[in-house]
This record gives C-alpha cells, sequence and structure tokens, in this order.
C-alpha cells in the first residue's frame, strides 16, 4: 500500500489476485481461461513473474500443480473459470487432496449479485469442492481478497497439507480497494501440532529398545515433511528393517540393506511379513490405509505394540488402535527421536534382531517379484527393470498413471531419493501420468523426466500432448501396452470368473503416428530384444518429447497380492 | 466456530460424508458474535465419537470441540406442541401441562399450543402420556448444553 499524500493507490481485485501470488513467489500457474476469469487472464498477460501455463483440460492443470508441490515442496498454483472449468477440476483437487498435496486454486465465479440465480456457467463451486479441499473460500468483498489469499497459502502449506480453493465473482475482479499484503495471518481455529510430546517420545524409545521383532512402516508423511535424512538417520542407528508405502516410496533409500521393499496390496512378500508379525512397529507419516493393512481384524490378531507419529491427529487411532501416539510434525519428532537415542544408554537386543533378520532373509529369499525371463513377448516387468538399469544414474524423475504399470513401477524402479515418485495413491486417477510428467518438467527443466503408463490411462489426458509441445517439454512416455485395462483384467481374472467385462481396450489408436501429428516423436517396440535400445535412443534424445509405445504381455498379473478382505500374511503368489 | 458464511454446512457434510449420525443440531451466535456455538447430538462407540471428535477439532472453522456427555452437563430443549383441547379434555390438558410445568401459549376453543422445556427424555415422557390422537403438532428445537460448575467452553 503506498500513501502519498494521503492518496492510497487502489487495486482490482484482479491485480490485488496477481500480486498476491507474486508475493508468495508462485513461479507457475496452471490454468485455462474463460469469461469468469478474464480481468484475471488480463492482470497476468501484463506481468511476467507469474508464468502461466496453458494446458488443454482444466483437470491437468490441477494435476500440473500437482506435480509441481509434489516434486519441488512448494505450494502448486491453478486458475480455471467458473461452472464446467470448476467441474472438470474437481477430479484433480480430489486426487490432490487424498495424497494431502498444497496447492491454491484460484476459480472465478460469476458477479456477486448473479450468485444463486442460475447464471450463465455457473456451480456453487465452494459447495461441490467443500468435501474434497483442506478448505475453501468464497470471496464476497474485494477488501477481504488479499487476507484470504494469505489464509489460502498459509492453510496449503502447513500442518497437514492440503488443497485450498478461493472462488473470486467477476464483480470483486473489476472493483477497486486499498491493497495490503499481510506478512503473516493467524488464525485462532487452526493451530497445527509441530513439536511431539517429549514424554511420548521416550515412552516409544523405550518401547523400540525393548523390540524382538521391529518393524518401520513410512509413508507420504516423511516425503511431505522433508524428513527422509532424518528417518534415514534413526532407521540406521536402529539397525532396524524399514518399509515404505506406495506414497513414501524414496523417503528411505531403496538400495539400502535394511530396506525390505513396498509393503501393502502388491508389496513385496517379506515386507508384508514383517510387518504381519512384528512386535513392535514405529509408523511414520503413514495412515494405515486398507491397500496396506489388508483385513483389519487379521492386523490385529498379531499381539504388536504400535507407536504412530503423524502430525494430524485425526489420522492416529482411525483404522488401527495404537500404543502411542505422537502428534507433530514428522520431522521435528525424528530429530527428537535422534537426539534421545544418542543421549539413551540402552540399545534393542543384538541377538534378538539378529534373528529378526536372518527370518527376514529368509522370506526374501521366496523371490516374490521374479517372472518368465525367457518370454519371446515383452514382459512389462522387463521394461521395468531396463528402465531401472538404464536410468538409475539420471536421478530420474518418474511420474506414473493408475493400475498394474503403476504396481511394477513401484516394484522394480529403485528411489534412492524422495520427490522422485510422483503417482496418485489415494484417489488412484487414471489420466494424472503426463500431466504429472509436464508439471516435474518445468519445475526442474534440467532434469530427466519420464512417465509410466499404460494404453487406458494415457488415453484420459491425452490432448496433454499439445501442451508438452507449446511449452517444449521433453518427457519420455514408457507406454506398457497390453490391451487390456490390466487391474481391472487381474480382478476379473482372480475374482469373477474370467468375465472381462469392458476391460478390453478396443480401438486403440495408432500411438506412434497420434504422437507424431502432436509433433513428437514416437516408437513401437514389440520384441523383448529391442526394449534396451529403444530406451537407449528416447534418452538419449533430450529435446524431444518421446513416445514408446511397448506391446506387451496380456496375461501378466501383479504378484504378490493381498485379495481385498485378506490378511497380510495371505497373499497370492507368482 | 467462526460465524462464518458455510461453517454449519461443512460440519453436516462432515457427519454425512463419514456416515456420522446427527440426531439434533441447533446453531446460534454467542455472545461474541464473531462466534457461533453449535450443539450436536449424536450416537456411536468410543471409537467413532474419538474421530468425530478429531475430524471437527480438524475443520478450519471449528475453534473448540468439547464432549459434553463427558461430564456433569446442563442438556435443555424447547418443544411447542398444538394439542386438541375441547369441552372436558381442557381441563385434563391443562392439568398435564402444569404437571410438566410446561406453559399454554395459545389458545382456541378447540386447541392449545404448550411451550415446554427441559432434556430430551422429558419431552419424549411428555408425548408419551399423552392420549393417542391428541396431538395435532409439534416442532423441537435440539438439545442445547452447557457444563456444570466452573466447566467453561471458552476461546482464549
Amino acid at each position: 500500500m503506498e500513501l502519498t499524500a494521503g492518496v492510497t493507490t487502489e487495486l482490482s481485485g484482479a491485480e490485488i489476485t496477481v500480486r498476491c501470488l507474486q508475493e508468495e513467489g508462485v513461479e507457475f500457474i496452471f490454468g485455462y481461461p474463460g469469461g469468469a476469469v478474464l480481468p484475471l487472464y488480463d492482470e497476468l498477460f501484463k506481468q511476467e513473474k507469474v508464468k502461466h501455463i496453458l494446458v488443454r483440460h482444466e483437470q491437468a492443470a490441477v494435476h500440473g500443480a500437482d506435480a509441481y508441490a509434489r516434486s519441488t515442496g512448494k505450494v502448486g498454483a491453478v486458475l480455471v473459470t467458473s461452472g464446467p472449468g470448476v467441474t472438470n477440476a474437481v477430479t484433480g483437487i480430489a486426487t490432490a487432496h487424498m495424497d494431502s498435496i498444497p496447492m491454491v486454486i484460484v476459480t472465478g465465479q460469476v458477479p456477486t449479485h448473479a450468485i444463486g440465480l442460475d447464471a450463465f456457467q455457473e456451480v456453487d463451486t465452494v459447495g461441490i469442492t467443500r468435501p474434497c479441499v483442506k478448505h475453501n473460500f468464497l470471496v464476497k468483498d474485494v477488501k477481504d481478497l488479499a487476507v484470504t489469499m494469505k489464509k489460502a497459502f498459509y492453510l496449503a502449506a502447513t500442518g497437514r497439507p492440503g488443497p485450498v480453493l478461493v472462488d473470486i465473482p467477476k464483480d470483486v475482479q473489476t472493483t477497486k480497494t486499498a491493497y495490503f499484503y499481510p506478512q503473516s495471518v493467524t488464525m485462532r481455529s487452526y493451530n497445527p501440532v509441530i513439536k511431539g510430546h517429549s514424554g511420548q517420545i521416550k515412552k516409544a524409545i523405550h518401547l523400540l529398545m525393548e523390540a524382538k521383532r521391529p518393524m518401520t512402516y513410512t509413508g507420504g508423511g516423511i516425503v511431505l515433511g522433508n524428513a527422509s535424512a532424518e528417518l534415514t538417520q534413526l532407521v540406521r542407528t536402529l539397525g532396524f528393517p524399514c518399509t515404505n508405502t506406495l506414497m513414501g516410496l524414496g523417503g528411505y533409500p531403496a538400495s539400502d540393506p535394511q530396506f525390505v521393499g513396498m509393503l501393502g496390496m502388491h508389496g513385496t512378500y517379506e515386507a508384508n511379513m514383517a510387518m504381519q508379525n512384528c512386535d513392535v512397529l514405529l509408523a511414520i507419516g503413514a495412515r494405515f490405509d486398507d491397500r496396506v493393512i489388508g483385513n483389519p481384524k487379521h492386523f490385529f490378531q498379531e499381539d504388536r505394540k504400535i507407536i504412530h507419529v503423524d502430525i494430524d491427529p485425526s489420522s492416529i487411532s482411525k483404522r488401527v488402535r495404537v500404543d502411542v501416539p505422537i502428534v507433530g510434525d514428522v520431522r521435528e519428532v525424528l530429530q527428537e527421536m535422534n537426539r534421545q537415542l544418542a543421549a539413551a544408554k540402552e540399545r534393542p537386543d543384538p541377538a534378538a534382531v539378529k534373528a529378526w533378520w536372518t527370518q527376514i532373509e529368509q522370506w526374501k529369499s521366496r523371490d516374490c517379484l521374479k517372472y518368465d525371463r525367457t518370454s519371446k513377448i515383452i514382459k512389462p516387468q522387463f521394461v521395468m527393470e531396463k528402465l531401472y538399469e538404464l536410468t538409475k544414474d539420471m536421478d530420474l524423475f518418474l511420474t506414473s498413471d493408475v493400475g498394474q504399470h503403476q504396481m511394477w513401477a513401484a516394484q522394480f524402479y529403485k528411489f534412492e531419493k524422495p520427490r522422485r515418485w510422483i503417482n496418485s495413491g489415494g484417489l488412484g486417477t487414471m489420466g494424472v501420468g503426463l500431466p504429472y510428467a509436464l508439471g516435474v518438467q518445468l519445475a526442474y527443466p534440467d532434469a530427466t523426466v519420464a512417465c509410466v503408463t499404460g494404453e487406458a490411462s494415457i488415453q484420459m489426458c491425452i490432448q496433454e500432448l499439445s501442451t508438452a509441445k507449446q511449452y517444449r517439454l521433453p518427457v519420455k512416455i514408457v507406454n506398457l501396452n497390453n490391451r487390456y485395462m490390466g487391474m481391472v483384467r487381474q480382478w476379473q481374472q482372480f475374482f469373477h470368473g474370467n468375465r472381462y467385462a469392458e476391460s478390453y481396450m478396443d480401438a486403440l489408436p495408432d500411438f506412434v503416428k497420434l504422437t507424431e501429428s502432436y509433433g513428437h516423436v514416437g516408437m513401437r517396440i514389440d520384441r523383448p530384444e529391442d526394449v534396451e535400445p529403444a530406451l537407449k535412443e528416447a534418452f538419449s534424445r533430450k529435446n524431444d518429447l518421446v513416445f514408446m509405445d511397448f506391446i506387451t504381455d496380456q496375461t501378466e498379473n501383479v504378484f504378490p497380492m493381498v485379495p481385498g478382505g485378506k490378511g497380510l500374511s495371505e497373499m497370492i503368489l507368482v | 466456530m467462526e460465524n462464518e458464511p458455510g461453517a454449519l454446512s461443512r460440519v453436516a457434510g462432515l457427519f454425512s460424508a463419514r456416515g456420522y449420525n446427527i440426531e439434533s443440531l441447533t446453531v446460534a451466535p454467542t455472545e461474541d458474535p464473531s462466534l457461533s456455538r453449535m450443539t450436536v447430538v449424536t450416537s456411536g462407540s468410543d471409537d467413532v465419537i474419538e474421530q468425530i471428535t478429531k475430524q471437527l477439532n480438524k475443520l478450519v472453522d471449528v475453534v473448540k470441540v468439547v464432549d459434553l456427555s463427558d461430564g456433569d452437563h446442563i442438556e435443555r430443549e424447547l418443544m411447542l406442541v398444538k394439542v386438541r383441547a375441547s369441552g372436558k379434555d381442557r381441563e385434563e390438558m391443562k392439568r398435564m401441562a402444569e404437571i410438566f410445568r410446561g406453559r399454554i401459549v395459545d389458545v382456541t376453543d378447540k386447541a392449545y399450543t404448550i411451550e415446554l422445556t427441559g432434556t430430551g427424555s422429558k419431552l419424549d415422557a411428555f408425548l408419551e402420556a399423552l392420549e393417542q390422537g391428541v396431538i395435532l403438532e409439534t416442532v423441537r428445537t435440539g438439545a442445547s448444553g452447557i457444563g456444570r460448575g466452573e466447566r467453561i467452553l471458552k476461546v482464549q
């Protein structure tokens, strides 16, 4: 706010919004124009600090901002118009909400005097998105706009992160008022706990020392909380096994001998058996999701003590009763744990831990991820293994769509660092893969970015190949084409008597021609001996988007599998 | 909770989305006009009540949550009942109202409207005590509650 001899600078709501985005250090805003946001687009046009990324469908705008946030840890930003703009964005918003991703979505709305009168392109944005955002605001008075934007960014990034929506009616965008951006904001109704209770932490350490068969179970919270280094230190000091959920991959280095693989519905045999049979479980930044623990009754039949560290109190004891709950920021809590551990005189019983590791090694020897390496048809697992071998020193960012390919990527690609594995875990939204890759590539223009997908998923946001061309984003698309919605087909095979209802992908396009029509490079690979050369060729092309259409074995299933309703140790194995 | 538009919707939406049961709900501004106070009557196991409390606290608009049934408290609800009261039934109806310490707030030669306050169970008992077919219309506010003694729900 500038005051010159009693004259205050007045800015329009649209100008204020753009200024707020600048103040918050927003680099990219992903969006699509429309009537209700024209004043905002006008202001974006007049400046250069915030770069707008034009997508081809609002769903992709939200996915792009989502991936930007997942890969950088910053708050993503989206701008869409009212009505259909909002409804198209809902899938993306719900995806971000389920995985607790920080982002601010600015939506246009019809003018305040028209709200509730079924105006053109009007929907009850705040009503529709209420269940799938962390919070939302409808700004009815331009005087509240700057504070609301500040609150939105604050809410999105703190505590358990999440998407926050700010709905701005068109007349609010054009009305002028004095502009003042608050340096900070406090909300009496919102005070996330940061520091963990040191008494609880002490109890936890004590339990861990007494453990005979300990297990560390960590999830997306480690990634969101930037606590990977602290976790690694803790696990290495304790000498315990560590497993990650799908969302937590990369939180602990996968090549480390103490890593037992991902756990859960498609986790490794050793990870699931260790989880089921442990006597002390240290859960950090994970929420005991149904994909992870299987049948809760079965999980509970074992006598074990559970320590649960999470920033969200409602996550604790939601599905599973725990013995030592610790509410707090995971990094702060882990730092305190490491401190107490260093000062503690007790250490876990080395003989017991050794015996436990012997048992784990025995489970590992089952080689649960093995597949037929002599096949003349390309095995999807083979493609993933080759991808890993070739890119493991490139610090690759790997995004994924949803389905069997996602599970094979999670099983076969070893992630050493957090924020390299970008996928939709909670909502399992097909179509995210390509827009996710674009969002990551924008965040890291010099990085190597690949997207693993299936022919069903990739078609859901295929129009974003145009966005990739516009912004010259040379992502590499690894399409595992088995001409089926693989995961659906697998369930139909196992549980519905091979009745493949609507899971066959009919009328597929020629992906090579399709990619080329968008101005990119396409390849079709249908022999195992061509896989490695194709990958090498693709990754050598630093300036091209390359679509590799791998024609894979239609009969492959993801193993191990914990069927719905079954316990963790009741896996179907290959 | 903050006295903001949408706050009530958020709470109602939370209950319906998570499948929690709302038996009654009442809300109004407090002596501090920026805050409103909501009283919800719900039922469930201890685990469910714990989750409800945590999920409510998670809502950005909600400032503080208290489980009144955790301790001594006073519960009051208001009911207006329109009853048939003609001829010799009038005396009986008047007596019923007195017994339950209700007040007759509207009179016609065929009907009385009785205002009654008390716990939910007292109101239920009154309706039970009335003869079949005598009740023309009822409207209840839902229960409001307050802690006993020095127990105060206040925002610092």
